[in-house]
């Protein structure tokens, strides 16, 4: 048995046919070795899932492999009769998915469709099979695993399905587990606790895993080597130290570039300019070379070739070429014009005040539809936004931190508190009164595909606003207008003459934020603005939002789960669990010292790109609560690694740590 | 090649309902000589069992077919469309009651609710577009209905509200040109349904009235001689059928070219 488990070599697949297939994978190298996590890394669009689909021969309609060889230990898979191939799926490789809710079945109980996989590769009957279940769910972590099997999906937390997924993928034994994006569609607590649950199996089952996903710090957490793909290639190949220590393509170099941190606060953070090729077009040089900032001559003339610098590590790139070696002109970062950070502006004026907001959803039952009780989204939650300044509300989904930025616009009526806006109390307002207030207060959503109407030109759209403000005197006025806006967010004046759907997502975004612009708001609360962006795209849109800031001095209510995005852009934080705030401060403070074990826990569980740094990390068991029936006492004892009896019996008053820092917890010194 | 024939007989039932009453046709002229005339080369369609000309009477009948088709899809469309989207989008008390209502013409088969109401308000055709749309609304509202309550909750509305938008703007530009798909493909094959159905109510003699020409009312005619003269009864017959067959033809290419759902999964 030799050490190498996996090598693909020369793997080309296309999608469609004639004239210009899409070649969504072009030319794939990889090894793996047993027991290692091998990550392919990318943004997306580059070729990653499709190239573990090809791995498994699971490609989609139209999808063919046309060249190169996948050899598991030794076995050509491309060349097995489909009816082997069948036994190497889910014996010898399995594979799981990022969305755990649409890939388990949801009329069969998890015990059922566990056992499936079960009998398809060990020869167990009866009461064996039901032992080998249990089994498994008590592999993947579950508690209570007898009663969890003859449970449906919908019983389950998102954390719950991905672990009965791993726990179906386990059922064969297999070599190597292939990880499309595992953790993706998870919150930071839970995130954490899958990654350690298949480090941990790798261990005990002796497996390598694929892993692909497309953020950095998941990569540091858990990888041996990784590949980097950019438009269907691999550009560069490291371990893991390596990669982190010194990335060697200027594409990976942008990776970090943009991420957001806190140390990139007082600079604009780096954008790759452009966007991905077509895959369906034909490459005379280099793939990136439209968006690279050491693009020289030969980058456009000539397709680089794979160079090998030492064992195990490689570039895709003519920087490291051996007969013109650039290399010196690279690692120095491009230092981007730092702009002063600005005076700390703790004196300015309070724009928004939000004090014991309540959004209760009333839960009916039966044929007179009663109310039998209360969905407490938002339960008593003050916060304050200062002119000028961002507020950061983190917390993990369905917590309620949506709920309380439409609240606080009246889109939801809340059922009880105030939010007083420049000393307008906002939930007293008639309806014209808060039509008129709205120009005041924007708001920018998560998925700049839904938030725009597909029907609609982008000039209308933006100008929608200004129609029902009636701001500015004529359409010709108002379309002068729209061109400015477009121009501030970086969009050219065409795209008034379009329809969404012909831009990308970050562009879109751009549109949404151009239209909330549009009415001169004073305060745009931003719900997950970049969550559904590329890391490199995030970057423009935070750098947009920055700079909109300091020139026309915008408040942000920036609602997020990123924090990192938090460090890099907030100076306020809010963190909120189960419908209410548990930790406020500025950042300094929150990020720094941490002083709810809730907020602790976020933290410690949020992955780091940098391997390096071993961090001590407080783990959560279990999942959030549901908000129809808080715990009684602290909402957050059932979970807390700190929870004494007396965290049951009431909720913990306000403790005052500093002029700005308060916080709900009773262990919390003075 | 099916699609292109099939929108050359709705064309020419289009032209034929247009511009009928500018050919010289004589629906009613009886010429004894002909009575129940088989089809051949001069007579074209031929007779009926008064010598009156087959082609001439399908001619007129279009027009009665096609009048009472397109309005009362397009009263029944537009009423019901204004309904469930006022219903859809307001929601509440008046949400529940139009949905009580429209469950009470429900529960009734449409078909015969619109035959005693024809038959409480006397034959004619302008009776029959009004039973035939009182029945026929309920469809539409629903449709609307539904489309717009999964629409409202899309962020591109919650964003309208929040720059202030009135309801007005919000429901003429960010819901109907959205719902418009689906209706317009409820509308074609509503269209087929009541050509049907205006021949049943034809065929009852709720509709139009002797001596004048309906698809229905020559096919109640022929039924009597169908075993000396089939001609009388295929002849309306095999037009009813042409319609409804292109008209659903139509319908499904619409879906396929409309439907975004269907056009998501290229």
């Amino acid at each position: 048995m030799s050490d190498l488990l996996l090598r693909v070599s020369n793997l080309k697949t296309v999608i469609g046919s004639g004239d210009s297939p899409v070649r969504v994978v072009d030319g794939l190298d990889l090894e793996i070795r047993r027991g290692e996590t091998f990550t392919l890394l990318g943004e997306s669009g580059c070729g990653k899932s499709m190239s573990a689909l090809s791995i498994m021969r699971l490609l989609p309609m139209g999808g063919h492999i046309i060249d190169g060889t996948v050899e598991l230990d030794g076995v050509d898979l491309l060349k097995l009769p489909e009816q082997e191939m069948r036994r190497v799926r889910g014996g010898r490789m399995a594979m799981i998915f990022q969305e755990p809710m649409t890939s388990l079945n949801p009329v069969m109980s998890v015990g059922k469709q566990i056992a499936e996989s079960v009998q398809l590769h060990d020869n167990l009957r009866g009461a064996a099979i039901t032992k080998r279940v249990v089994e498994l769910l008590d592999d993947v972590g579950i508690p209570d695993p007898e009663r969890r099997a003859q449970e449906y999906p919908h019983q389950l937390s998102g954390g719950m399905k991905q672990r009965v997924m791993i726990a179906m993928a386990l059922a064969g034994r297999p070599e190597l587990l292939i990880a499309d994006e595992p953790t993706t569609a998870l919150d930071v607590t839970i995130q954490a606790q899958v990654l350690e649950l298949m480090g941990r199996l790798k261990r005990e089952y002796g497996m390598a895993i694929l892993q692909i996903t497309h953020d950095l710090g998941v990569v540091a957490e858990s990888s041996d080597h990784l590949a980097v793909m950019y438009a269907g290639q691999v550009v560069e190949r490291a371990s893991c130290r390596g990669f982190f220590n010194k990335p060697l393509h200027p594409y990976s170099q942008k990776l970090f570039d943009s991420l957001p941190t806190e140390q990139k606060r007082d600079r604009p953070l780096s954008v790759i300019k452009g966007t991905v090729p077509p895959l369906d077009s034909q490459f005379i040089g280099c793939r990136f070379a439209d968006r690279c900032d050491h693009v020289f001559d030969r980058c456009r003339s000539e397709v680089p070739q794979w160079d090998l610098l030492s064992e195990g590590q490689g570039v895709r790139c003519h920087l490291y070429d051996q007969i013109d070696p650039k290399v010196g002109t690279l690692c120095l970062p491009t230092e981007t014009v730092v702009e002063p950070c600005e005076q700390e502006k703790r004196d300015k004026p309070t724009l928004l005040s939000v004090s014991d907001l309540k959004v209760h959803f009333p839960i009916y039952k039966g044929l007179f539809k009663r109310t039998v009780g209360a969905v407490k989204a938002v339960d008593g939650l003050s916060l304050a936004i200062k002119e000028g300044r961002t507020l950061a509300l983190v917390g993990e989904s369905g917590c309620g931190k949506t709920t309380v930025g439409k609240a606080i616009l009246q889109l939801i009526r809340p059922t009880a508190g105030s939010a007083k806006f420049d000393g307008d109390e906002l939930t007293q307002l008639s309806r014209s009164a808060l039509r008129t207030r709205r120009r005041d207060m924007q708001i920018i959503f998560q998925d700049p595909v839904s938030s725009m109407n597909p029907r609609m030109l982008v000039g209308d759209i933006v100008a929608e606003g200004m129609v029902a403000q009636s701001i500015g005197v004529d359409h010709a006025d108002r379309q002068e207008r729209v061109e400015r806006l477009l121009e501030q967010v970086g969009l050219p004046v065409s795209a008034i003459n379009r329809y969404p759907h012909e831009f990308s997502g970050g562009q879109r975004q751009r549109i949404c934020i151009a239209r909330a612009l549009a009415v001169n708001p004073r305060l745009i609360i931003c719900d997950e603005p970049t969550s559904a962006l590329d890391v490199s795209v995030q970057a423009q849109i935070l750098n947009l939002l920055k700079s909109l800031q300091s020139e026309l001095g915008l408040s942000y209510l920036f609602i997020t789960h990123n924090i990192s995005v938090v460090a890099y852009l907030a100076h306020e934080v809010a963190v909120m669990y189960l419908g209410r705030i548990v930790e406020q401060g500025t950042v300094e403070e929150v990020l720094q010292t941490p002083a709810h074990p809730y907020t602790q826990a976020l933290l410690s569980a949020v992955p780091v790109p940098d391997p390096e740094r071993a961090k001590e990390r407080i783990h959560l068991q279990g999942d959030m609560p549901s908000p129809a029936v808080p715990p009684v006492g602290c909402h957050f004892h059932p979970r807390c690694p700190q929870a004494t009896d007396l965290c049951k019996q009431a909720y913990p008053d306000r403790v005052v740590l500093s002029d700005t820092h308060t916080v709900y917890c009773i262990h919390t010194e003075r | 090649m099916g699609f292109r024939l099939s929108l050359a007989i709705l064309l020419a039932w289009a032209l034929a309902a247009l511009f009928g009453p500018l050919l010289p046709l004589a629906p009613n002229q009886i010429e004894l000589a002909q009575i129940l005339t088989p089809p051949s080369g001069s007579e074209l369609l031929g007779y009926d069992d008064l010598g009156r000309p087959l082609l001439d009477r399908l001619l007129v009948g279009a027009r009665i077919s096609f009048s009472v088709a397109f309005g009362v899809v397009l009263i029944a469309g537009s009423f019901g469309v204004v309904v469930g989207t006022l219903s859809g989008y307001f929601g509440g008390l008046f949400d529940l009651l139009i949905m009580r209502i429209i469950d009470i013409f429900l529960a009734f088969p449409g078909i015969l609710l619109a035959i005693a109401l024809a038959g409480v308000m006397g034959p004619g055709i302008d009776n029959l577009v009004i039973a035939l749309s009182v029945v026929g609304w309920v469809g539409y509202a629903r449709l609307a209905r539904s489309q717009v309550l999964s629409l409202k909750q899309r962020d591109h509305i919650t964003a309208a509200i929040a720059l202030g938008s009135s309801e007005w703007i919000i429901v003429t530009r960010h819901l109907l040109p959205l719902i418009a798909a689906p209706l317009i493909i409820e509308a074609t094959f509503g269209i087929a349904s009541m050509v049907i159905a205006e021949a049943g109510l034809s065929f009852l003699g709720l509709g139009v009235q002797p001596p004048d020409a309906s698809w229905g009312s020559m096919i109640r005619d022929g039924a009597r001689y169908m075993l000396v003269a089939p001609h009388m009864v295929m002849v309306p017959g095999f037009a009813i059928m042409l319609i409804v067959f292109s008209l659903n033809l139509l319908g499904d290419r619409l879906r396929d070219k409309l439907d975004v759902r269907s056009n998501r999964t290229e």
